[in-house]
């Protein structure tokens, strides 16, 4: 094996054997599990990293098969067969496409791991003392296993490992929102702030709003995955093989086949992206999870929706996606315009950010719609851009929430007053994601729209005017929750609070916002590696 | 045949000989030495023999006996020699979890174990049966038993209605069976399955008198009341709850795994898939969907087991539903379809008696599954059994890290696509999400946090923790190198 290959196995490896060392560690050595798990995401974060080197050494490309010429051009490649008779392999790869968002999801866990150091979410409530013991040690393992279901669904180039992959994420990111969710204590709906938290009244008997979100959250995604299992053994049994790398270009296989498959995959990946209509348990899920259950989940876990449209979807059949790209614009554009609206209307700090992730997540919808070598580069750099910054807002809003123990727009203002630092922040993260020139946000929405207007026509000229309206709408809503958030006079439960961030804090978020910095001023840092494989998967589609 | 007088294969026998052989040593142990130990010892120690036996005759390539000119009775092949290791696997693994019911003393154990020696003989049999009524027999060989172990207890009145119902549910079923298999012999002469295969082939003009249909689709039903297909299914839930924990994973594993054996039997050999593959899929269909419906709403742990059970039946005989379009009746289809059943009732079988084999632990000697709320937090003061229970259910749910159980949906939605059968691969999927909102939710009540302390710990039985410790072993195992399973599934 390559250095190359070594350092695919050991991506999604290293999170897999550290889950399993941390989950076996006893639950009296809590805080000794957590940094043994963090230890283990900064060493995945490595190996992710060091993917980017020797790529373009002969070794990288050791199976006869993978011409240089394909549509997929993997820097290093894996193959080694699992289950033959479903046709499955263990079939690594990765290439530019890949390769941010592996960077992303592995700096994301590294950074939620070391924030669980200084905070676990949900203090446990006196009567169930079982329950503290090793609260902080199971929420490492989880966030480990989310990484391992993610890194596999970006590095996976057989269709069947792929989906097996998507499918690890979703039991875990439940138990991370139904067991870590919710408020951190009961402060909210308690009339009397200074009551101490006693024992859980009789509503333990039903299930907790957490809980209703969570299970929102495994159905509704459970439902997009079987479909992606439709889809995609479709195209295994149609094709005969499972290879992503033989199949992209939508080779052997006939229209009616890639119009069924890409209907299926579609739908799949539409309600993981999410896109509108099929997003309503982002919401739920966001409002609800602890906030590195917030910051994984708007950072990377979208990013598994929108990346397979762009490599399974459109690359296995392309002309599906030919016959459904307006259907998914206009879609995409109800997203962006629906999401601001909402926004727009919305009296709840992680709700918000939510819904503006709807409609960040339709412009890379709609740049993968164009099918254009420009949307699609937008699409990616969208994706990078909304979880660098998407992941700081929600970090920031799980800050201002453990400080107040309010969401509610309307209890805070004048955050500025008594925590400056939070507030300036805050007006960063909310600058960034609306797009302004100069931070990472601008690309992707940008490029989108001019996608949509390069593409020409009266449909692709109207849908790109109306993804440049609901851009407005964006700057307008954004503005809005800086105003009621920092601007005005301290609200009581903002008067108490004192200016100090804690140093776990900054270095949780300090790497977001130079990454938004940096992806905002040098975006060749995301198109540069992005832009030859995007030029060979056109060149591949009919 | 020389002479006239038949030579009857010892060796092909041999498995049936040491399934049955258990039964007389155990009742002659219960006899002469008359330990509880001593006796669960003999049974264990016949079931390890059987499956021995039934892999090293099954390794020496297909071998048959009782032969008439139409074909043999008895015949032993890599899938009957699969069927049997799998029964006698079953049956050591519920011996194993009957150990703790067995100290309460609320049931003989000389008679449970000779009983589960009986129906073990029957599930051996029943691999190899190649005609009609050697499969009936075989199968009620296989059930007899169990309407006695059902209603063992005593003192106890649930189990005594359980077993009624049982009983009486299955005498139909078995009777609708016969007449079946009668009208099929009155109609083409044959019992052999092949023999009737080829009278009943696509173009003979037998196979679409209205007689001949009646009869496939009686033989089908009878069938369908053992695996608990709806809509002969409402006798499971309740027996199941009635009888002690041990036999209903005993009924849900073996006695299912002798319908799907019985229902392949026939369908793959016999039956014209004309015919069949309408029923079955309508039958599947009907059986997920309620199956899991239903489950929604228990109360009851056993219950919602059972209906789940329903639910997996239908996963189970959905790829013989693709035999209903033409496309799903092309040799290599059929062979998918089979084996796809096959595999996936070997993943079924395992994550089941794993989820059985965890209550049984959780629960106290001799108990009932009780209700689910009384798992709720169970799952951090018993870290391992829970974890077994998780990964079970959620294997049953099909997702990871029950990966056997993905691979086993995998498998089923595979074959429905290479049998043109997309609409019924979108059914199953579906169906898989319906089923996750229960599972789940026991699942997710095994980690919530508990309001009252718990009762003092309950100390297992070491049988039990064993079986359920190896069966999740196999359980991981086999969700990590499921090719395993799919290659003697193929066979």
């Amino acid at each position: 094996m390559s250095v190359g290959q070594v350092l695919l196995a050991a991506t999604p490896a290293l999170p897999a054997v550290g889950a399993a060392v941390v989950a076996l560690l006893p639950a009296a050595a809590d805080r000794g599990a957590r940094v043994v798990g963090t230890i283990f995401a900064a060493v995945t974060f490595l190996a992710s990293l060091l993917l980017y080197a020797d790529r373009h050494a002969p070794s990288g490309s050791p199976v006869p098969g993978s011409a240089p010429s394909g549509p997929v051009r993997p820097w290093h490649e894996l193959d080694l067969a699992w289950v033959p008779g479903l046709d499955l392999r263990f079939h690594l790869g990765v290439d530019g496409l890949s390769y941010p968002l592996v960077v992303l999801t592995a700096l994301l866990t590294l950074l939620c791991c070391g924030y669980t150091l200084w905070h676990v979410p949900g203090t446990p409530r006196e009567g169930f003392a079982a329950s503290g013991a090793g609260r902080g040690r199971t929420l490492v393992a989880l966030l480990l296993v989310v990484e391992v279901g993610i890194l596999g669904t970006f590095l996976a180039l057989d269709l069947v490992l792929f989906f097996v992959f998507f499918e690890i994420v979703l039991l875990p990111m439940y138990a991370v929102i139904a067991g870590w969710g919710g408020t951190a204590e009961p402060a909210e709906a308690d009339p009397e702030p200074g009551r101490t938290p006693g024992p859980a009244p009789a509503d333990a008997r039903r299930s907790t709003p957490q809980q209703a979100a969570a299970r929102k959250f495994a159905l509704y995604t459970l439902f997009g995955s079987v479909l992606l299992l439709v889809g995609v053994l479709t195209v295994v049994t149609a094709a005969g093989t499972a290879d992503i790398v033989a199949l992209t270009g939508g080779a052997g296989l006939g229209r009616g086949t890639q119009l069924t498959a890409f209907t299926l995959l579609a739908l799949a990946f539409a309600v993981k992206s999410p896109l509108w209509p099929l997003h309503s348990w982002l919401p739920d899920a966001h409002t609800q999870a602890p906030t590195v259950g917030s910051v994984i989940l708007a950072g990377v876990l979208l990013k598994m929706g929108t990346y397979g449209l762009i490599r399974v979807a459109v690359g296995v059949a392309p002309e599906g996606a030919r016959w459904a790209a307006p259907v998914l614009g206009v879609l995409a554009v109800a997203a962006i315009v629906v999401g601001s609206l909402v926004c727009l209307a919305q009296d709840e700090l992680k709700r918000l950010i939510a819904y503006s992730s709807v409609g960040h997540m339709g412009f890379v919808l709609l740049g993968i719609a164009t099918l254009t070598a420009t949307g699609i580069q937008a699409a990616l750099i969208g994706n990078i851009a909304h979880g660098v910054i998407t992941g700081l807002l929600f970090f920031l809003a799980g800050a201002v929430k453990d400080r107040t123990h309010t969401g509610a727009l309307a209890e805070l203002g004048g955050l500025r007053e008594t925590a400056p630092r939070l507030a300036g922040l805050l007006g960063f993260a909310a600058v960034a994601s609306l797009g302004l020139p100069g931070l990472a946000g601008f690309w992707g929405e940008a490029f989108a729209v001019v996608a949509a207007l390069e593409r020409g026509g009266a449909f692709w000229t109207v849908l790109g005017v109306l993804a440049a309206t609901g851009g407005a709408l964006t700057a307008a809503y954004l503005l809005r929750l800086l105003r009621r958030v920092t601007h005005g006079r301290p609200a009581p439960r903002v008067a108490r609070l004192t200016p100090e961030l804690a140093g776990a804090e900054l270095a949780a978020w300090s790497p977001l916002v130079l990454l938004a910095l940096a992806i905002g001023l040098v975006p060749a840092l995301v198109l540069g590696i992005a832009g030859e494989p995007v030029r060979s998967l056109l060149e591949a589609l009919p | 045949m020389n002479g006239g007088v038949q030579a009857v294969d010892n060796v092909a026998l041999l498995p049936a000989y040491l399934a049955a052989g258990t039964a007389v040593l155990v009742l002659l142990a219960d006899l002469v030495v008359a330990r509880r130990g001593v006796t669960l010892a003999v049974a264990a120690a016949g079931a390890v023999a059987t499956v021995v036996g039934a892999v090293l005759v099954g390794r020496g390539g297909p071998r048959g006996t009782f032969c008439a000119a139409a074909g043999c009775s008895y015949h032993w092949t890599g899938r009957a020699a699969l069927v049997a290791a799998l029964f006698g696997l079953l049956t050591l693994g519920v011996l194993a979890l009957s150990a703790p019911l067995l100290r309460t003393g609320d049931v003989p154990p000389g008679e449970y174990c000779f009983l589960l020696a009986c129906s073990m003989t029957g599930g051996v049999v029943l691999g190899a049966a190649n005609d009609l009524i050697t499969l009936v027999v075989a199968l009620e060989t296989l059930t007899l038993p169990l309407y006695v172990l059902v209603g063992l207890r005593r003192r106890s009145r649930s189990g005594a209605e359980a077993a009624v119902t049982f009983f009486v549910v299955s005498v139909v079923a078995t009777s609708l069976t016969l007449l079946g298999a009668a009208l099929l012999y009155a109609v083409t002469g044959a019992v052999h399955l092949d023999a009737l295969g080829t009278a009943l082939a696509g173009e003979s003009a037998l196979a679409h008198t209205p007689l001949a249909t009646a009869a496939v689709a009686l033989v089908l039903l009878g069938l369908a009341f053992k695996v608990a297909a709806v809509p002969f299914h409402a006798w499971a839930p309740a027996t199941y709850d009635g009888a002690p924990l041990p036999v209903a994973a005993y009924l849900s594993t073996a006695s299912k795994l002798g319908g799907v054996v019985a229902l392949l039997a026939v369908v793959s050999a016999a039956l014209p898939a004309e015919v069949t593959g309408p029923v079955l899929a309508l039958l599947a269909v009907l059986t997920m969907t309620v199956g899991n419906l239903v489950a929604l709403r228990q109360e009851r742990m056993v219950r919602l087991l059972a209906w789940s059970s329903v639910a997996q039946a239908g996963y189970v005989i959905a790829p013989l539903g693709a035999l209903a379009v033409a496309g799903g009746r092309t040799p290599e289809a059929v062979a998918a379809a089979l084996a796809a059943t096959v595999a996936y009732t070997v993943f079924y079988v395992v994550l089941e008696l794993a989820a059985f084999g965890a209550v049984v632990v959780l629960r106290p000697a001799g108990a009932d599954g009780g209700a689910i709320d009384r798992y709720r937090g169970l799952g951090r003061r018993h870290r391992f059994t829970g974890a077994a229970l998780v990964l079970a259910l959620v294997g049953l749910a099909g997702l990871p890290p029950g990966l056997a159980g993905l691979f086993a949906k995998v498998t089923v939605v595979r074959a429905l696509l290479e049998g043109a059968s997309t609409w019924l691969a979108v059914v199953v999927a579906l169906n898989a999400v319906v089923g996750l909102a229960y599972y789940v939710r026991v699942a997710a009540l095994l980690y919530a946090p508990s309001p009252t302390e718990p009762a003092a710990g309950i100390r297992p039985a070491w049988p039990a923790v064993a079986a359920l410790g190896a069966v999740s072993v196999v359980a991981l195992v086999v969700g990590f190198a499921p090719q395993l399973v799919l290659d003697v599934a193929a066979r």
